[in-house]
């Protein structure tokens, strides 16, 4: 255990060094405009799983997230001229306060029923935005992109590097939960609920908690999409694919583990930069959608439950 | 009450009635269980015995009547809360956590339910588990994952869960069903050595012999209400517990 | 005042028209207990088909309805022996899988109806689209009375399916007690799957009337998957008259809150009304379970 942390640690500071690197190295904009969408996506697959892997409550509203973080950074752009950094602490606050009312409303609800309840709540959300008229309504906001901060030389080379820290702080929230007895109470929710509230698991209280954060990592993630995009508009904010292309990427990294997310999302994610560039971006949806079903069917415990099946096979065939 | 009170009741249960719909599962039932009894608890299939425990646990909300345990009214808290006041039950039908490995499933009761879970150190959290798993003479299968257990192995392990709890009060909803006679035995001496150990046991059970060895007093619930209380003898004897069993 | 009694008279059309594209999920989920969120997606797709049918080979989108019925018959079977045969006989997380299952389905059907139609919105063409009956100042368009025809006859068929032949009634008994039907020694899973296809079947009709009623687009299933849950929750699960009743209060809802508050709020209400029904009250407003 204790040595896991230290390579986990030295590992997260080398990804970090190397994106920073990264920056300083490579002058072509574009390898930055896709991985961004990659890290964004590892970001909200790993939040995802803390409630949808760990305590398996499948929520699709993923987009209200994400759709909640861009606007509190339009917002707060508009409102007050706000630094990157606080429209991305103000995004996280506010999708906390939305993990908590959003569980408190549905975590009661099981299966199916709480799955549907976020799709609903994402078009209530989003039609509200849609009719505020302050951040753009429907018709959309552009927005101005302010000077960039040293040492970066370029915005979105800046923005990538912010959402490496984001994905380093979700992924190191996540492994936390993983090893601790949060994680050990979210894995007896999903197993049997009413057994564990009678071993003495708190579930409803432990549902929310995980809602929470998953809520405030999900809209962090959200808030630099504002400035990436230069642009906001509330049909592409909360757009659905969000949510489907965010549990496509952890089932098929699959959820037991803080690292299928991560896996799945790299995947997928890089697929997706790759078909949207190469053919069309709904063919991209298409594989998308081909993919969950085939891995949701053929691997249920998807890439991380393969790779586990195969070590313990070896092990066995050893003994 | 025939014996008597020699010091307050561990649970009492007062006026308890609970609907389903138009269906009346429990009418009026009360009774009061003394600490270190060994309690058995019989009736026809659908007399209210299992709705009376998920009454007690708290998986069902109640319309009137009170639960009292331990001098406190529980009868409004929530069931996680009542395990760690100190009742922990078993399930008719086994709920182990499937994904995690015997010694795991224990983990999840010593890190929510006992007293001061999150200071002890991992070692001696390993320590308590094997010695409860020791006991209930599954230390082998300690790291082997729960969906791999035979029936008796599942509800030894439901039982060591629930003693991972640390309970005063063990309900054991028939955690005999469906086992061969060796293995009835085996468990019945379990539970007889638990309640050696200053732990109060509530044993719904329908195989007869089991309820009459282990019992100091055995109740008969019959649609919802209470049709004899008393020694195992007294309520065998009594015509209208042999009415509800044989249905003449 | 007057504004008000159009919305209403209007809202109750509409609202035969939601029973209509509803029933089927009241079967596969409200019944067959079957998380079908690709259900409106299903739905979507019998339009197009309707509209191929339309423009191709001018047949009456009614007509084109029926006559793809038995092909989504034969559909609902495959996709439930699917179904079945990866979930719920493994037993163990149907739900979560279930639904994520049902949701790549619906993308997958919006992408291919995407690249075949592509994104523009398609209608049909027949007498009776684009006419009006004036009542007094009451202006009701033909297509709506017609849509509201059809699902009126559709909700009785299928109520009197399920309550007077001997198939209809299995598949009442087999959402209340599977054992107790294999017991009888009818095979339970027979029975899901037919009925899937009864489920599935009946959308044939009801994506004639969609793209009767307005023209559609691919994406048009997101929207319909807060309209058909709304219905079918508040209905409580598996009620064909409450689905209706249901159904109904949901179009005047929307008709009076169009009326008085624009367009934009429309997609809001029928998942505000599921939000607020699934927080309130789960079991649904006329429930059957408890």
């Amino acid at each position: 255990m204790k040595r896991n942390g230290i390579f986990f640690w030295i590992g997260a500071t080398l990804f970090l060094a190397a994106a920073l690197l990264m920056t300083q190295v490579i002058g072509n904009q574009y390898p930055f405009f896709a991985c961004y969408v990659i890290l964004q996506f590892i970001v909200l697959a790993v939040a995802w799983s803390i409630l949808g892997g760990y305590a398996g409550y499948v929520n699709f509203g993923t987009s209200a997230f994400f759709g909640m973080g861009v606007y509190t950074a339009v917002f707060l752009l508009k409102a007050f001229d706000a630094p990157l950094a606080a429209q991305i602490a103000a995004a996280a606050a506010v999708g906390a306060l939305m993990g908590f009312a959003l569980g408190l409303l549905t975590l009661r609800m099981q299966g199916i029923f709480f799955s549907i309840a976020t799709i609903a709540a994402t078009i209530v959300i989003e039609t509200s935005i849609t009719n505020w008229r302050y951040v753009g309504g429907s018709a959309g906001i552009q927005l101005q992109r302010p000077m960039v901060t040293e040492p970066f030389n370029n915005y979105v080379q800046m923005l990538f590097f912010i959402q490496a820290l984001l994905v380093v702080l979700a992924v190191a929230i996540s492994r936390y939960i993983q090893n601790s007895w949060i994680g050990r109470g979210l894995q007896a929710i999903k197993d049997d609920e009413l057994a564990a509230e009678c071993t003495g698991v708190p579930t409803l209280r432990l549902k929310l908690l995980a809602c929470v954060i998953s809520g405030a990592l999900m809209c962090a993630a959200g808030a630099p999409a504002a400035m990436y995009l230069q642009y906001a508009d509330p049909s592409s904010a909360f757009n659905l694919n969000y949510s489907v292309s965010v549990l496509a990427m952890s089932l098929i990294g699959g959820t037991a583990h803080w690292a299928g997310p991560v896996v799945g999302a790299i995947l997928l994610g890089a697929t997706q930069q790759l078909l949207t560039v190469t053919i069309s971006s709904e063919v991209n949806v298409l594989v998308l959608g081909v993919m969950l079903v085939l891995f949701v069917v053929a691997a249920p415990e998807g890439i991380i439950g393969l790779i586990r099946r195969v070590l313990r096979n070896r092990s066995e065939g050893k003994e | 009450m025939t014996a008597p009170e020699t010091q307050a009741p561990l649970l009492r249960v007062a006026a308890l009635t609970k609907r389903f719909g138009g269906f009346t599962a429990l009418d009026n039932v009360s009774v009061e269980i003394r600490p270190g009894e060994r309690f058995g608890l019989i009736g026809p299939n659908g007399s209210g015995k299992t709705t009376l425990i998920n009454c007690i646990s708290g998986a069902f909300r109640t319309e009137t009547g009170t639960v009292v345990f331990r001098e406190e009214d529980i009868t409004r808290l929530q069931p996680h809360v009542r395990t760690r006041r100190g009742i922990a039950r078993s399930f008719q039908i086994p709920r182990p956590f499937k994904s995690m490995t015997v010694a795991e499933n224990l983990l999840v009761a010593l890190d929510f339910a006992s007293v001061g879970g999150d200071f002890i150190l991992a070692a001696q959290r390993r320590d308590t588990v094997m010695s409860i798993l020791t006991q209930m003479g599954l230390a082998s299968k300690a790291d082997v994952s729960a969906t791999r257990l035979s029936q008796v192995e599942l509800r030894k392990m439901e039982l060591a869960r629930a003693m991972a709890t640390h309970p005063k009060l063990l309900i054991s909803d028939e955690a005999m069903a469906g086992l061969s006679s060796s293995e009835v035995d085996e468990v019945l001496d379990l539970l007889m050595s638990l309640a050696s150990r200053d732990i109060t046991i509530i044993m719904i059970e329908h195989i007869m012999q089991a309820v009459m060895r282990f019992s100091d007093r055995v109740m008969c619930l019959d649609a919802g209400r209470i049709i004899a209380i008393g020694t195992p003898s007294e309520v065998m004897a009594n015509q209208r517990v042999q009415e509800a069993y044989l249905g003449t | 005042m007057d504004l008000l009694l159009d919305a209403v008279v209007t809202g109750v059309l509409l609202g035969c028209f939601y029973a209509a594209v509803s029933l089927g999920l009241s079967v596969a989920f409200g019944l067959l207990d079957v998380p079908h969120v690709a259900h409106p997606a299903f739905l979507v797709l019998a339009s197009y088909a309707v509209f191929f049918l339309n423009e191709r080979y001018g047949v009456d989108p009614l007509l084109a309805g029926l006559l793809i019925t038995p092909l989504f018959f034969l559909f609902g079977l495959a996709a439930y022996r699917l179904y079945y045969e990866t979930f719920e006989r493994r037993g163990s997380d149907a739900g979560v899988r279930g639904i994520a299952f049902f949701f790549g389905i619906a993308f997958i059907i919006e992408v291919l109806i995407i690249l075949q139609f592509g994104v523009d919105q398609r209608s049909v063409t027949a007498t009776y689209v684009g006419k009006a009956w004036r009542i007094a100042d009451t202006r009701i368009p033909f297509r709506l009375l017609v849509a509201f025809a059809v699902a009126a006859a559709l909700t009785i068929l299928l109520t009197l399916y399920l309550s007077r032949t001997f198939m209809g009634r299995a598949i009442r008994a087999v959402a209340q007690d599977q054992e107790a039907l294999r017991l009888m020694g009818v095979n339970p899973i027979r029975i899901k799957q037919w009925a899937f296809g009864i489920a599935t079947a009946v959308l044939g009709i009801a994506g004639a009337l969609l793209i009767i009623v307005a023209p559609v687009e691919p994406t048009l299933d997101r929207t319909y998957i807060g309209r058909t849950f709304c219905v079918v929750v508040m209905a409580g699960l598996g009620s064909m008259t409450g689905t209706l009743v249901a159904a109904i209060i949901l179009g005047v809802a929307e008709t009076i809150v169009l009326t008085l508050f624009g367009a934009s709020w429309a997609p809001a209400i029928s998942f505000a009304m599921l939000l607020g029904v699934l927080a309130v009250r789960p079991q649904g407003l006329f429930g059957r379970r408890s």
